[in-house]
């Protein structure tokens, strides 16, 4: 295993390698850097060009040039970055640190929204297939895969970033369009759900009212400008998630994982409930990881204690839960803050840049504000490659439904949900492991599009005027960033290709 | 020479072949080649069919209306002149009671007619989606077959190739490359096709290598067949439906990267004309002339959904796992 993950990272660097050569070449070669001050009138013009040439070192032949750039990202690995200077003579690697946080926390983001969104659709539409559902999903999928990036951004920043900034001023609901929105999502509900008619029309007819209730209720306390989820429903939630974890991972005959998942989550509310004070009040970015550190690590021990003969599924299923109960806890944090928020800024969804400039306030005011930046440019890349996700999982789910061991394990008469969970999910899920990091390299491509329209100081950002302006120290500074994280993507996709699918190590 | 007892054996398998082939006949079945079982499977697939009628009409009309080069179309206005405003500027086109008008889809903020804009833009995206079409299915088959096929030194040349392309992304590669193509549509077409074929190479060397064992191939190999010859007629006909399917995907890939450039400034050039660079231009025209932003864009988004549609239809007709009635 250690061999091959070595020899797949050594062929990625030479690539990286390569990669960087060509780009280079290809960008010096691809204008004249100084087309814009041919052209001016400026009184100092000569000087210019010259401090241009000085800066951009246009005398010095290529290769030196390349080299010299080279050998400044070489030291990055001992910590000594040096990734040269811009056309102005501005320090890349400063611009760098800046650019790359908010590009790849939009990409991670929509990633990993675009995973959990696409798989779930996909798993749905697969063992619903040829419903309503799966010719409505299958669809909706080809639009989003057939939409240009930039069209659409430009539609949702004018349309549902402006109505909905319109509609938070008063977050109001009118009575008709209650009713029309749960009548809406109990259908979508009903149609994911299936089952006879019958069953169809109870389950329709309980979905309408719950959410009929809830908007209604949230209407007239006006909950969307003052969110909050409170401890005995963040209790209640945490421990419908708990039960979702077990039946996902081993179901709730499995007393072992059963009681990993329990401690694990038991203590985790307990400890949330006497911490929330203390986050509220004094909060800090340190803080915040030292709690999740400490639900991972409670999470590990009570899968080891507990685990028995089944400690790995243990382990698993009380890290997924710590995982998903840090983001519930997260979120409860940022929707008792939101008012606090909405009191500063009045239109909440911001359609430009990646934070307000010079915007100082508490720290989770701070916090939602990165948040409320990440909404747009993170809802246009998930659709985008969500219609993708979906795609690969249906039909690989599809193809192990169809296998032999499905039917076995039906014969046997194990029920229908655990044929899905137990035995075809996981390895629906095997073929998808490859597509991610093929997917990654074209959200960058996606990212640069986005961070124009919605006018980020991205890692887009810098390629494209890098580019424009026929300077390639910020074109490699983005190729750097970019095609590492590319080749990380490959080497965690090769991990769980292994983990998924064991016979791979051997 | 004494009587083979074999010879009865293989005779009386003989007429038990004839039996089965005569049971064959009675049951009146018709018998279809490969190729009939696929173009059978593709017209009655509904959302192919559909998509690839309003694909031909918007192919047509696009071409047609204004005329192509020296060719004059239909359409009696052209996409250079500024003409007296009318309404506005506002799209004459009605549904009910059905009316063309004078400019059915508008006019643009200096008088000229929006439809034959469109239009144009339209002709010079759909002509760069299917010459890259055509030039990176080329490309990635020649290459994936020639990987897969020949092995060793050279696949692991092409292959590694194939991953240089794959680690910078397609749009930023292309942004390079566009920018050096400079406003001539030719070479920008040829630019983007140099660096879409990675994903269909992977795919066709990915087949070619479960083709190139079977018996087929090795039939062919011991009567001294050309290796080319080989690839082109033996092994390539069979992974038709790889290349095929992708050859669909690649359009619409590519006719979303020419949109994304266009936008971006490193694709299509001003005095020349395409759908992105159209979106691009109106892009702040959301508010004052919101139509000058919607056309173009949803036609891109037409052209993109009716090309992956028929691929869809192209994938279930290729699939042997698909029933016939």
């Amino acid at each position: 295993m250690i061999r091959y993950v070595a020899k797949r990272l050594g062929i990625s660097l030479l690539i990286l390698l390569l990669g960087s050569l060509l780009l280079f070449v290809l960008v010096i070669n691809s204008g004249d850097p100084l087309e814009d001050l041919r052209e001016s009138n400026a009184p100092n013009r000569e000087n210019l060009i010259s401090q241009r040439i000085a800066y951009m070192r246009l005398d010095d032949p290529w290769y030196e040039r390349y080299l010299t750039w080279l050998k400044g990202a070489a030291g990055c690995i001992v910590g000594q970055c040096d990734l040269g200077v811009d056309r102005k003579g501005q320090n890349v690697g400063a611009m760098v640190a800046n650019a790359a946080g908010s590009t790849l926390r939009l990409v991670v983001l929509a990633t990993v929204f675009a995973i959990v969104i696409g798989v779930t659709l996909g798993i749905i539409t697969a063992i619903r297939q040829y419903s309503g559902f799966d010719y409505a999903v299958t669809f909706m999928a080809f639009v989003f895969f057939s939409l240009p990036v930039f069209w659409f951004a430009v539609l949702l920043k004018h349309y549902a970033a402006i109505e909905f900034n319109n509609w938070i001023v008063d977050a109001q609901i009118s009575p008709p369009t209650i009713v029309i929105a749960s009548a809406v999502l109990a259908f979508i509900l009903v149609a994911a759900l299936g089952g006879d008619w019958k069953r169809r029309l109870i389950s329709f007819a309980v979905a309408f009212l719950v959410f009929g209730g809830a908007l209604f209720y949230f209407d007239a306390v006006t909950w969307f400008r003052r969110p909050s989820i409170g401890l005995p429903i963040f209790a209640i939630v945490a421990l419908a998630i708990a039960a979702l974890v077990i039946a996902m991972s081993t179901g709730f005959g499995n007393k072992a994982v059963r009681n990993a998942v329990a401690t694990t989550s038991v203590v985790g509310i307990v400890a949330y409930g006497l911490l929330r004070g203390t986050l509220m009040t004094n909060p800090s970015t340190g803080l915040l990881a030292l709690c999740l550190l400490a639900a991972i690590a409670t999470a590990l021990i009570s899968g080891f204690l507990w685990g028995g003969f089944s400690r790995r599924q243990a382990i698993g299923a009380s890290f997924v839960w710590a995982i998903l109960g840090s983001l519930l806890a997260l979120a409860d944090l940022v929707l008792s803050n939101w008012a606090s928020y909405l009191k500063t800024q009045r239109r909440p969804i911001p359609t430009v840049g990646s934070e307000t400039p010079n915007y100082d306030s508490t720290y989770w005011n701070h916090f939602i504000d990165g948040a409320t930046h990440l909404v747009l440019p993170t809802i246009v890349l998930t659709l985008i490659s969500v219609a993708a996700y979906t795609r690969y999982t249906r039909a690989s789910m599809l193809d192990v439904l169809n296998q032999d061991y499905i039917r076995t394990a039906r014969s046997k008469g194990i029920s229908e949900r655990k044929v899905i969970t137990k035995h075809a999910f996981r390895n629906s899920l095997i073929p998808l492991a490859t597509i991610v990091a093929f997917d990654f390299a074209g959200l960058i491509g996606g990212a640069v599009i986005t961070e124009t329209v919605f006018g980020w100081q991205g890692m887009g950002n810098m390629f494209n005027v890098g580019l424009n302006q026929v300077d390639p120290m910020p074109v490699m500074a983005f190729f750097l960033v970019t095609g590492t994280a590319a080749v990380v993507m490959n080497m965690v996709a090769d991990l769980a290709y292994a983990f998924l699918d064991p016979r791979i190590t051997r | 020479m004494s009587q083979d007892p074999n010879n009865l054996i293989s005779e009386r398998e003989e007429d038990l072949q004839f039996s089965i082939e005569d049971d064959v006949q009675g049951t009146n079945t018709k018998s279809y080649s490969q190729g009939q079982l696929v173009r059978r499977r593709f017209f009655r697939h509904k959302g192919a069919m559909i998509a690839l009628a309003m694909l031909i009409l918007i192919v047509l009309v696009s071409f047609t209306s204004i005329g192509v080069g020296p060719l004059p179309g239909w359409w009696d206005k052209n996409y250079l002149d500024p003409y007296p405003s009318v309404n506005g500027g506002q799209p004459t086109l009605q549904l009910w009671p059905f009316q063309i008008g004078e400019h059915p889809l508008g006019q643009n903020t200096i008088g000229k007619d929006y439809f034959a804009l469109v239009m144009k833009g339209a002709q010079q995206s759909l002509f760069i989606a299917f010459a890259v079409g055509l030039l990176a299915t080329f490309l990635g088959t020649a290459i994936g077959a020639i990987a897969g096929y020949v092995r060793g030194f050279t696949e692991a040349i092409l292959m590694r190739m194939t991953d240089l392309f794959i680690i910078i992304p397609t749009l930023v590669l292309a942004a390079v490359l566009g920018r050096m193509a400079g406003s001539s549509i030719v070479l920008l077409a040829l630019v983007l096709g140099l660096v879409s074929w990675t994903g269909l190479a992977r795919l066709v060397r990915g087949e070619v290598l479960s083709l190139r064992e079977r018996e087929f191939v090795a039939a062919a190999r011991a009567v001294g067949t050309p290796t080319p010859r080989i690839i082109v007629r033996h092994i390539l006909p069979n992974a038709l439906g790889t290349i095929v399917v992708n050859a669909t995907l690649l359009i619409s890939a590519a006719i979303l990267l020419e949109t994304g450039l266009s936008f971006l400034g490193f694709g299509v050039k001003a005095p020349n004309t395409s759908l992105g660079l159209l979106v691009s231009e109106y892009q702040n025209a959301l508010t004052t002339r919101p139509w000058l932003f919607w056309w173009p864009g949803m036609l891109i988004l037409a052209i993109a959904l009716c090309v992956n549609f028929i691929g869809d239809g192209l994938r279930d007709a290729f699939d042997p796992r698909q029933q016939m009635d």
